[in-house]
C-alpha cells in the first residue's frame, strides 16, 4: 500500500500528483471466496479489513449494489460516543471508541476522528437522574462521562441558550470528552483502501439477488447482478436493507426500516465547539471541519425505504435547534437528506450467527451505527472467522428477543411519572 | 447618476430613485430595482469575495440564485446578520449594509491568499493523506487550523430578533416559476377555473422576458406582454401571485415547501411583519416551469473577477441598465452568447473578439455578430487569462482538427463572457422522485417518468425557443387543470417574433493544450475544485460521480453544483471515456436554494415551543410562591417554599405537616379514562394484570398494566362506579399512551367487546387531602357522603357533593396516611381547592408539591412507574408480584412473563437501601456493587432509583433495583462514588408504618 | 407529509394520524398455548417489505378509528385504505391499485 504522509504528499505535489495510485482496485468478481460480505458500508468494509488483518482471511469479497460508502455511512451525522448505560452496550461502543482513537494510524488514512466532546443535555429532573445514572455506570465501567451543571454546560459550549427563555430550560448535561465526530466518507475509504491492500476484492455495482443454500441448508454462495459467486460464509452488513437480503435465505428478523433525516447548514466560521445532543427536545448538532452545522432529526413515524423524510420532521428538529441556539435562526439549511435505519424491538443491534449455517448478520443499529463502525466490524469479523461470537457481541443475538433478554437503552430512559 | 457603468436609459430600474448602501464599509449609490450585484457592477466593483480554499479574488458570475462566487454577509447588527447571501439575489434598499467574507484584513489584500503558494500541496483530499502524526496533534493543532481556514461567512453572534411564520395552503395547480412557460401555464390553468398559485423566487415575475429588448409576443414587446399578463392574472380571483417565493422542497404526495421573503428588501419594514414565511402547499397538480441555467465553460484561470456568464451580462445590460465592463471578449459554445454580445454592444460595450469553440458556427446570430463588425474566431478556445483583482487579458488558441491547441494570441479586455449552453433546472422534478433521462443532443438530463402528479414545461424540459416555450406552458397549464378536475382547454397559440438560439453547448473542460496538472481550470468556483482535482480523484479510483463529488467536494458548495455539476460529469465522462449517464448523477436534495432555519421553526420558540399544560389550581400555586417542574407537557408544583426556605427545608416541613396533621396536593395531572359498557370489566381483565370482575361498585383497586413484552407500562387506581362503569387513573405521563393502547386492543383485537373509552384527564380536578386530620377537614364540606371509617373504608369511592359541587370522592392514600382524593369537575377545581384550604386552616393544612409526594410514597415503598421502573422491569421485579391475577388465563403481557429469563432469580429486584451513616443521602442513579475495591470495570448489581432525606424518620432512605436483591436483604453492599464508597444495607422497601396501621383509622 | 385517506373521514394530512405498525398480525387467541419461538414471532417479527406494506393507522385527531393502508415503502405511494377487520385487498397487476 502506498504510504500516506506529509512527506509523500510533498513528494507527489512536486510531481503534479501524477504518482498517486488507486486507493482500491475495481476487480472482477472471482468464482469463489472464503467469505462474502454483503454491503460495502463502513461496517462491511471494516469487517473485511479485520478479517484480513486479525484473522488472516484475505480471500474475501465485499459486494455493494451501488458505490461503496453510499448508504448510511455517507448519510449520518458522524457522532461518536460510548457513554451507554448497560454493560453490554457500553462494552461494544467503548470497544469501538478505543479503535477510533488509533484508526487513522491503523488505516494510514486520516479519518479525522475529533474528540471534541459530546454533551447530552438534561431539560427536566427526570433527565438529570437518568444522565447521572449513566455517569455513575460509565465511571464504574471505566468510560469517561461527567456531569456538568447548567453553567458548566454554558462554559463548555458558549452558544447554548443557558439561562435564556426556554420552554424546557437546560438543567445540565452529561459530557463525554472522548466523544466527538469523524469524517464519515473517509472511514469507508480508509477501510476500503486498507482491506484492498490486504487482498480483499471490493466489488461495486454488484447487487445480491439471492442466497443459494445446499440441501442441508448451509450457505453455498450468493446470486448477484454479476453472476453467482460461491462462498461458504456470507456476512450481511446491509443496513437499511437487511430484511430484504436475509429474506433471500428465508430468515425473518425482528427489524423494521424507518426513514431518518439529517441536514446541514451553509458553512460558517467556527461557531460551535462540540457535539450537543438533546433527546428530550429531539436535536443533535455539531459543526463539521468544513464549517457546516450538521444536524440530526428524528425518524419518521412509518417504515419506508424512500430515503427521504417529511418536512414536519425537519421543522420539529429546527424548532429544537433554534431553541437551543437562538443565534443560529438566521443560518440557512443547505442540504437535507434521508437514510434508512433498521430498528430492532430493543433498538440495540444484532451481530450474530443466523439459523442458516454460514450466514451471519450485523444489523439493527437504528440511528447509532456510525459510532460503532470499527468495533462492530472487529467483532463481526471474529464471529465470521471463528463461527462463534466475540465476548463483546455475545449478548447481541437474535434469540434475545425470544428469550426476553433485551438490551433496551431507550426504555431505560423512559418517560417518568 | 448611480455609477459609471450605468447606461443612460433602458432596463427596469428607476434611475430617479437613488438608493444608498454600503459594502465593506464604503458607501455606494444604486437605484431602485437594483440587486446588490447590479449596483456594485454599476459602480465598477467586480471583486466581491474570496474563494473557500485558496482565497482567490472572485467576482460576480451570474445574475441569479445559481451564483457561486458573490457571497456576502448582510445586516447592520448582529441580531440581523446573515452570512453567505448571494449579491445577485439581494434587493438593495436604503441603509443596506453588506460585507465581503473569508478575507483578512481586507478584500483587496487577503493574507489567506498565501494558500496559493501551497496550492500544489492542497490537492483534492490532501487532508486524508496527512496530519496523522503525532496522533494527538490532529485535535490540538491541525483540526483547529483547518476549521479556522474553512467556513465562509461568520455565524451571527446574537439571537435573531426577527419572526417567522408558517402557513398551510391548498391549490389545484401550483405553477413554479413565472418565466414565459410559467406565465402561460398559469394563464391556461386559471382560464378554466383552477385555483392557481404562481410562485417565483425573484422580486419581479417574468423570468427571461424581463431581459428581452426587441422580442414581441402577439405583437407586444416582451415587457408589455409580461405586464399585461401579470395584470390579467392578478385580476383573476382564482390566482395567487407569489413573488419572492422559492419552491425549495418536494415532499411525498405533492406536498411542497415554499419560502416567501417578506421584509429583507425593505428599508423600513412594518414590525408586525415576519421576515419570512413558510408555505406548506398541498397541490393537486404541479407545473414545473423552472427554466434553465447557463453553464460556465471550464478553461485555465476561468475564475477571475470580470469573467462572467454571457447571459448574466445580458441581463445586467438589458434589465438593470448596467454594463459590466468596457471591452469584452466572448467565449462561446452556443448562439446565445452572440445574442448577449449584440445586446452588450448595443449598450456600449466594445466586443474585442468572439472565440467560438465550434468549428463552423453559423446561422442568423453569428451572421448578425459579423455584420455588427465583431471578429468571430472559429474553433478557438481560451487558454488562459491574466489580471490580479480583475481580468486584464485573455489568451486565445486555435483548436486543431486533431484536438491540439495551436497558436496563441493575447487580447486585452476587462470582461470575459462565457457560455456553455443551458442546463435545464430539473432539481424539483428529481426531488419528486421522477426519473431523469439523458438527452445526448442537449447534453442534459431531462424529466422522464413522473412519480408525483406534476408536469414540466418550457426550458426545464429542454425547450428553449420562446414561442415553443409559451405554447408548451399553455398545454401544460391546461393539462394540469384538467387533471385536477376542470373541464375545457385554453386552446391558444402565441406568436413570437424572435430567432431561436438553438441548443448547442459544451460540458466538461474545454481543450486548452496545457498540462492539466500545471494549469488550473475551475469547475466548482466556490469550493475551489479544479480540473486537476477531478482528474486526481479519478486516478485514485473514485469513479462514481458521488465519490468524485465527495472526494473533491465539487458540487457541495452553497450553490449545490448548479453551475458545476454538468461540467464535472462531462470531465469524468471525457476522462473515463464512458457516456454521461453511466457516470451517474448526484441526487438532488431539498432545499433548492439555502433556506433560513427560522422558517422551519416558525413561531415555535420559548413558551410556544411546546404546548404547556397547567392544572386548574396552577395560578393558586404560583401565587403561593410554588417552584414548578416540567413533567412532560405539564408544569407541576414541585414544592412550596416559605420565606427563607430552600427545597430541603420546605420538603421537610411539608412532609411533617402531612404526616402529623394534613397536607393538600394537586393531583389533577393524573391521567383519567372513563370506561363504560357491559364488557368494561372484561376489558380491564384483559388489560391489567389484576382481576376486576369481583370488584364491587364503590370500591377502588390498584392496577398494573404491562406491555405485551411483559414489562411494566403503567399503573394507577381504578374505581368501579357501577357494574358497567369504571373511572381509571394512569400516571401523568402515561395517560395518552394507555388510552391509545386500550383503543388499539378494543378496535383491532376485541371488536366484539361492548365498551367505550373517554379521556377525562382534563375533565376532573384532583385534590388530594392527606394526613391524620384529613377527614376532619373534609367532613363539614361534603353532602351525602359519610366519611366515617365504617361507612367509607380505605380504597372506596363515593359520589355526592363537596362545597355544593358534584364529586367522586376517593378514599385512597399515596402517602400512607388517612387520605382522600377529591375529584371535581375541572371548572370547580380552584374554588373547591380554596374552600378546602380555608377549611383546613384550623388544622394547619399545608400545600405540598411533587417532591414531598415522592418522599412520602418512598417512605411507604410505593413505586412510581418511570422512577422505579425503566421499561425493563417486570411486576415481580418491582415488588408487584401480588398484583398479578394468578388465576387469570390471559392478560396483556402474561405470556411474555412465562419466558425463562423473566423469572430468573438474579433479576434486578426492588429493595430498600439504608446508608450505614444515616445522614448520607445517596444520589439517584448511583450504582450498587458488592465489593467497592474491585478493579474497573466493576460488576454492577443495580442502581438507586429513588433517594431522599426523610424528615419523618430523621435519616436518609432509598429504593434500588439490585440483582437478586431480595436475597441480599440483611447483607452489606456498597455505592462507590468518586470520593469514596458509601456502605449501604439492603432492606425491605417499606420504611414507615409497614403494617399500614395509619391507614386503618 | 403524507396524504392519508381515512375510510371514515376522507383524505387528511399525516399529522392527524398515528402510525400503528404492520397490519393483519392477530394476537393469538390462546397465548399460553404458544411456545416461546411462536410467541416471539408474534411479538417481534415483521415482514418489513421493500414494496407494498399493509399497515395500521389511527385517525387520532379525527374519528379516532384504526384502519389499514396499503403503501409502497419505496415510493410512499398509498395504494389503498380500508377499514380495520377487512381482509387485505389484492393488488391490481400493475401494483398501482387494487382489484375490487
Amino acid at each position: 500500500m502506498q504510504s500516506y504522509s506529509a512527506f509523500s504528499l510533498f513528494k507527489q505535489a512536486l510531481g503534479g500528483h501524477a504518482g498517486w495510485q488507486r486507493q482500491w482496485r475495481s476487480p472482477q468478481p472471482k468464482t469463489e471466496y472464503d467469505v462474502i460480505i454483503v454491503g460495502a458500508g463502513g461496517h462491511g468494509l471494516a469487517t473485511a479489513h479485520y478479517l484480513a488483518k486479525e484473522h488472516g482471511i484475505t480471500n474475501v469479497a465485499v459486494l455493494e449494489k451501488g458505490w461503496l460508502g453510499g448508504g448510511n455511512t455517507g448519510r449520518n451525522t458522524t457522532i461518536i460516543r460510548s457513554n451507554y448505560l448497560f454493560d453490554e452496550s457500553a462494552a461494544l461502543y467503548e470497544h469501538a471508541l478505543k479503535l477510533w482513537e488509533g484508526l487513522s494510524q491503523d488505516l494510514n488514512y486520516n479519518v479525522m476522528y475529533s474528540p471534541r466532546g459530546v454533551l447530552m443535555l438534561a431539560h427536566n429532573i427526570h433527565d438529570v437522574q437518568i444522565f447521572k445514572r449513566h455517569v455513575h455506570a460509565n465511571r464504574l465501567n471505566g468510560i469517561d462521562n461527567e456531569w456538568l451543571n447548567a453553567e458548566e454546560c454554558k462554559a463548555f459550549c458558549p452558544p447554548l441558550n443557558v439561562g435564556g427563555a426556554m420552554r424546557y430550560p437546560i438543567l445540565g448535561g452529561a459530557l463525554q470528552r472522548r466523544g466527538g465526530t469523524a469524517r464519515h466518507d473517509a472511514v469507508a475509504w480508509g477501510y476500503a483502501r486498507a482491506a484492498d491492500a490486504r487482498g480483499v476484492d471490493i466489488i461495486e455495482n454488484c447487487e445480491v439477488t439471492g442466497i443459494r443454500r445446499s440441501v442441508n441448508g448451509a450457505v453455498e454462495g450468493v446470486e448477484t447482478s454479476r453472476g453467482f459467486i460461491r462462498a461458504k460464509k456470507v456476512g450481511v452488513a446491509a443496513a437499511g436493507h437487511t430484511s430484504v437480503v436475509l429474506g433471500m435465505a428465508g430468515v425473518r428478523l425482528p427489524l423494521e426500516s424507518y426513514p431518518l433525516q439529517a441536514l446541514v447548514s451553509e458553512p460558517v466560521k467556527p461557531a460551535f465547539p462540540c457535539v450537543v445532543m438533546s433527546n428530550t427536545i429531539h436535536a443533535y448538532i455539531s459543526q463539521s471541519d468544513k464549517g457546516e452545522m450538521v444536524i440530526g432529526a428524528g425518524t419518521d413515524a412509518y417504515t419506508s425505504y424512500s430515503q427521504r423524510g417529511a418536512l414536519h420532521i425537519a421543522n420539529h428538529t429546527l424548532d429544537a435547534i433554534c431553541e437551543l441556539v437562538p443565534m443560529f435562526r438566521r443560518l440557512r439549511m443547505l442540504r437535507s437528506w434521508g437514510g434508512i435505519v433498521d430498528v430492532t424491538p430493543d433498538r440495540s443491534p444484532i451481530i450474530a450467527r443466523t439459523a442458516v449455517p454460514g450466514l451471519y448478520v450485523n444489523c439493527g443499529w437504528g440511528t447509532g451505527g456510525f459510532k460503532a463502525t470499527p468495533g462492530s466490524g472487529h467483532v463481526f469479523a471474529w464471529t465470521i472467522a471463528r463461527d462463534e461470537p466475540h465476548r463483546i457481541n455475545a449478548p447481541f443475538t437474535i434469540e434475545r428477543f425470544r428469550d426476553g433478554i433485551l438490551i433496551d437503552e431507550t426504555a431505560a430512559a423512559a418517560v417518568a411519572h | 447618476m448611480s455609477g459609471r457603468f450605468r447606461t443612460p436609459s433602458g432596463g427596469r430600474v428607476d434611475r430617479d430613485k437613488p438608493v444608498r448602501f454600503s459594502f465593506d464599509g464604503k458607501s455606494y449609490q444604486g437605484v431602485a430595482g437594483d440587486t446588490l450585484a447590479s449596483a456594485l457592477l454599476a459602480n465598477g466593483v467586480h471583486l466581491v469575495g474570496r474563494s473557500f480554499k485558496y482565497h482567490r479574488p472572485r467576482g460576480i458570475v451570474t445574475a441569479g440564485s445559481d451564483e457561486p462566487n458573490a457571497l456576502v454577509g448582510v445586516g447592520a447588527d448582529d441580531a440581523h446578520y446573515t452570512p453567505n447571501m448571494r449579491a445577485t439575489q439581494i434587493e438593495i434598499h436604503e441603509g443596506l449594509v453588506a460585507e465581503s467574507q473569508n478575507r483578512w484584513p481586507s478584500l483587496g489584500f487577503d493574507v489567506g491568499a498565501v494558500n496559493e503558494v501551497f496550492a500544489p500541496f492542497l490537492s483534492a483530499g490532501f487532508y486524508y493523506k496527512t496530519f496523522m502524526w503525532p496522533p494527538a496533534a490532529w485535535k490540538k493543532i491541525y483540526e483547529p487550523l483547518i476549521r479556522r481556514a474553512a467556513g465562509l461567512g461568520r455565524a451571527p453572534a446574537k439571537p435573531d430578533t426577527d419572526r417567522y411564520t408558517q402557513v398551510y395552503a391548498h391549490c389545484d395547480v401550483l405553477v413554479i416559476g413565472a418565466g414565459p412557460a410559467g406565465l402561460a401555464a398559469a394563464l391556461a390553468a386559471s382560464a378554466i377555473g383552477a385555483k392557481v398559485f404562481l410562485c417565483d423566487e425573484q422580486a419581479e415575475m417574468g423570468g427571461s422576458l424581463l431581459s428581452e429588448k426587441t422580442t414581441t409576443i402577439d405583437g407586444l414587446l416582451a415587457d408589455d406582454w409580461t405586464a399585461r399578463t401579470l395584470a390579467a392574472l392578478a385580476a383573476r380571483a382564482n390566482v395567487m401571485l407569489m413573488p419572492r417565493t422559492t419552491a425549495f422542497g418536494w415532499y411525498p404526495h405533492n406536498f411542497l415547501g415554499l419560502c416567501e421573503r417578506i421584509t429583507d428588501h425593505l428599508a423600513k419594514a412594518d414590525p408586525k411583519l415576519p421576515r419570512e414565511r413558510l408555505w406548506q402547499v398541498r397541490a393537486k397538480e404541479v407545473v414545473l416551469a423552472t427554466g434553465a441555467l447557463e453553464r460556465p465553460l471550464v478553461f485555465p484561470d476561468n475564475d477571475r473577477p470580470g469573467i462572467m456568464m454571457a447571459e448574466a451580462a445580458r441581463i445586467y445590460a438589458n434589465r438593470f441598465g448596467v454594463v459590466p465592463g468596457e471591452t469584452a471578449v466572448i467565449f462561446a459554445a452556443c448562439d446565445s452568447a452572440y445574442r448577449a454580445a449584440l445586446d452588450l454592444k448595443a449598450a456600449g460595450v466594445a466586443v474585442a473578439a468572439i472565440a467560438d469553440l465550434r468549428t463552423a458556427p453559423g446561422g442568423v446570430w453569428v451572421d448578425r455578430a459579423r455584420a455588427a463588425g465583431m471578429e468571430v474566431r472559429e474553433a478557438t478556445v481560451v487558454t488562459g487569462t491574466s489580471g490580479r483583482l480583475r481580468i486584464d487579458s485573455v489568451n486565445l488558441g486555435k483548436l486543431g482538427t486533431d484536438g491540439r491547441v495551436g497558436s496563441s494570441e493575447t487580447i486585452a479586455c476587462d470582461l470575459l463572457l462565457m457560455s456553455g449552453g443551458f442546463t435545464p433546472s430539473v432539481h424539483l422534478f428529481s426531488q419528486s422522485r421522477g426519473k431523469l433521462v439523458y438527452d445526448e443532443a442537449l447534453r442534459a438530463f431531462l424529466p422522464g417518468t413522473s412519480v408525483e402528479r406534476e408536469r414540466s414545461v418550457g426550458a426545464c424540459r429542454g425547450i428553449l425557443d420562446l414561442e415553443a416555450v409559451l405554447n408548451d406552458g399553455t398545454v401544460g397549464g391546461s393539462g394540469a387543470a384538467q387533471a385536477a378536475g376542470f373541464a375545457g382547454a385554453a386552446n391558444r397559440a402565441f406568436a413570437v417574433d424572435s430567432d431561436s438560439v438553438g441548443s448547442d453547448g459544451f460540458i466538461g473542460v474545454t481543450p486548452h493544450g496545457g498540462d492539466p496538472s500545471r494549469t488550473r481550470a475551475w469547475i466548482d468556483f466556490q469550493n475551489d475544485v479544479t480540473e486537476n482535482d477531478v482528474r486526481l480523484a479519478i486516478r485514485e479510483g473514485f469513479r462514481s460521480i458521488e465519490h468524485v463529488k465527495r472526494y473533491t467536494t465539487t458540487g457541495m458548495a452553497t450553490d449545490q453544483g448548479k453551475t458545476s455539476n454538468m461540467n464535472a460529469l462531462g470531465l469524468v465522462s471525457q476522462t473515463l471515456e464512458i457516456p454521461v449517464p453511466r457516470v451517474g448523477l448526484t441526487t438532488f436534495r431539498p432545499p433548492y436554494t439555502p433556506m433560513t432555519f427560522g422558517i422551519f421553526a416558525g413561531q415555535s420558540r420559548g413558551e410556544l415551543f411546546d404546548p404547556l399544560r397547567e392544572t386548574p389550581i396552577h395560578e393558586w400555586a404560583a401565587a403561593q410562591g410554588a417552584v414548578f417542574e416540567d413533567v412532560g407537557l405539564w408544569r407541576r408544583a414541585h414544592y412550596f417554599p416559605q420565606p427563607g426556605e430552600d427545597m430541603h427545608a420546605a420538603v421537610a416541613r411539608e412532609c411533617k405537616a402531612t404526616r402529623q396533621a394534613v397536607g393538600i396536593f394537586d393531583g389533577s395531572t393524573l391521567g383519567k379514562i372513563e370506561v363504560v359498557g357491559k364488557d368494561a370489566a372484561e376489558l380491564l381483565n384483559r388489560i391489567y394484570t389484576n382481576a376486576w370482575t369481583r370488584l364491587e361498585p364503590g370500591r377502588l383497586r390498584y392496577g398494573v398494566m404491562l406491555r405485551e413484552e411483559g414489562f411494566v407500562m403503567d399503573d394507577g387506581v381504578v374505581a368501579r362506579m357501577a357494574p358497567d362503569r369504571f373511572h381509571i387513573t394512569t400516571t401523568t405521563g402515561g395517560a395518552s399512551r394507555v388510552l391509545a393502547m386500550m383503543e388499539d386492543y378494543i378496535q383491532t383485537e376485541w371488536p366484539d367487546l361492548d365498551v367505550w373509552l373517554t379521556s377525562t384527564t382534563e375533565e376532573w380536578a384532583v385534590i388530594a387531602v392527606q394526613g391524620p386530620l384529613s377527614r376532619k377537614v373534609l367532613e363539614p364540606l361534603v353532602e351525602g357522603i359519610d366519611l366515617s371509617r365504617e361507612a367509607m373504608p380505605h380504597m372506596s369511592v363515593r359520589e355526592g357533593k363537596i362545597c355544593g359541587v358534584p364529586t367522586r370522592l376517593f378514599r385512597v392514600s399515596f402517602t400512607g396516611e388517612l387520605g382522600f382524593e377529591v375529584n371535581v369537575p375541572a371548572g370547580y377545581g380552584r374554588a373547591v381547592w380554596e374552600a378546602i384550604f380555608t377549611a383546613g386552616q384550623a388544622y394547619g393544612i399545608t400545600p405540598y408539591g411533587t417532591e414531598t409526594m415522592h418522599v412520602l410514597r418512598a417512605e411507604k415503598g410505593f413505586i412510581i412507574v418511570g422512577q422505579e421502573t425503566d421499561g425493563t422491569v417486570t411486576p415481580d421485579d418491582c415488588g408487584l408480584g401480588w398484583a398479578i391475577g394468578k388465576a387469570k388465563k390471559d392478560f396483556v403481557g402474561k405470556r411474555s412473563l412465562a419466558r425463562p429469563a423473566m423469572t430468573a432469580g438474579d433479576r434486578k429486584q426492588l429493595v430498600g437501601l439504608l446508608t450505614v451513616d444515616p445522614k448520607t443521602v445517596l444520589e439517584v442513579g448511583a450504582q450498587v456493587v458488592a465489593d467497592p475495591d474491585q478493579p474497573i470495570p466493576m460488576t454492577m448489581l443495580g442502581h438507586v432509583t429513588s433517594s431522599y432525606w426523610s424528615a419523618t424518620l430523621d435519616r436518609s432512605i432509598a429504593l434500588a433495583l439490585v440483582r437478586g436483591g431480595r436475597a441480599r436483604i440483611g447483607t452489606r453492599l456498597s455505592v462507590p462514588m468518586p470520593d469514596g464508597p458509601i456502605a449501604v444495607q439492603p432492606v425491605e422497601p417499606v420504611f414507615y408504618d409497614s403494617k399500614g396501621a395509619r391507614l386503618d383509622v | 407529509m403524507l396524504l392519508i385517506t381515512c375510510p371514515h373521514c376522507g383524505p387528511r394530512a399525516e399529522l392527524e394520524f398515528s402510525y400503528g405498525g404492520e397490519a393483519h398480525i392477530a394476537r393469538p387467541v390462546d397465548p399460553a398455548s404458544l411456545d416461546d419461538d411462536s410467541w416471539a414471532v408474534f411479538l417481534f417479527e415483521r415482514s418489513n417489505p421493500r414494496g407494498v406494506h399493509a399497515e395500521r393507522w389511527r385517525h387520532l385527531h379525527g374519528c379516532g378509528r384504526f384502519f389499514n393502508v396499503l403503501r409502497d415503502t419505496v415510493s410512499d405511494t398509498i395504494v389503498a385504505s380500508y377499514p380495520a377487520g377487512q381482509p387485505r385487498p389484492a393488488l391490481s397487476p400493475d401494483g398501482k391499485g387494487t382489484t375490487r
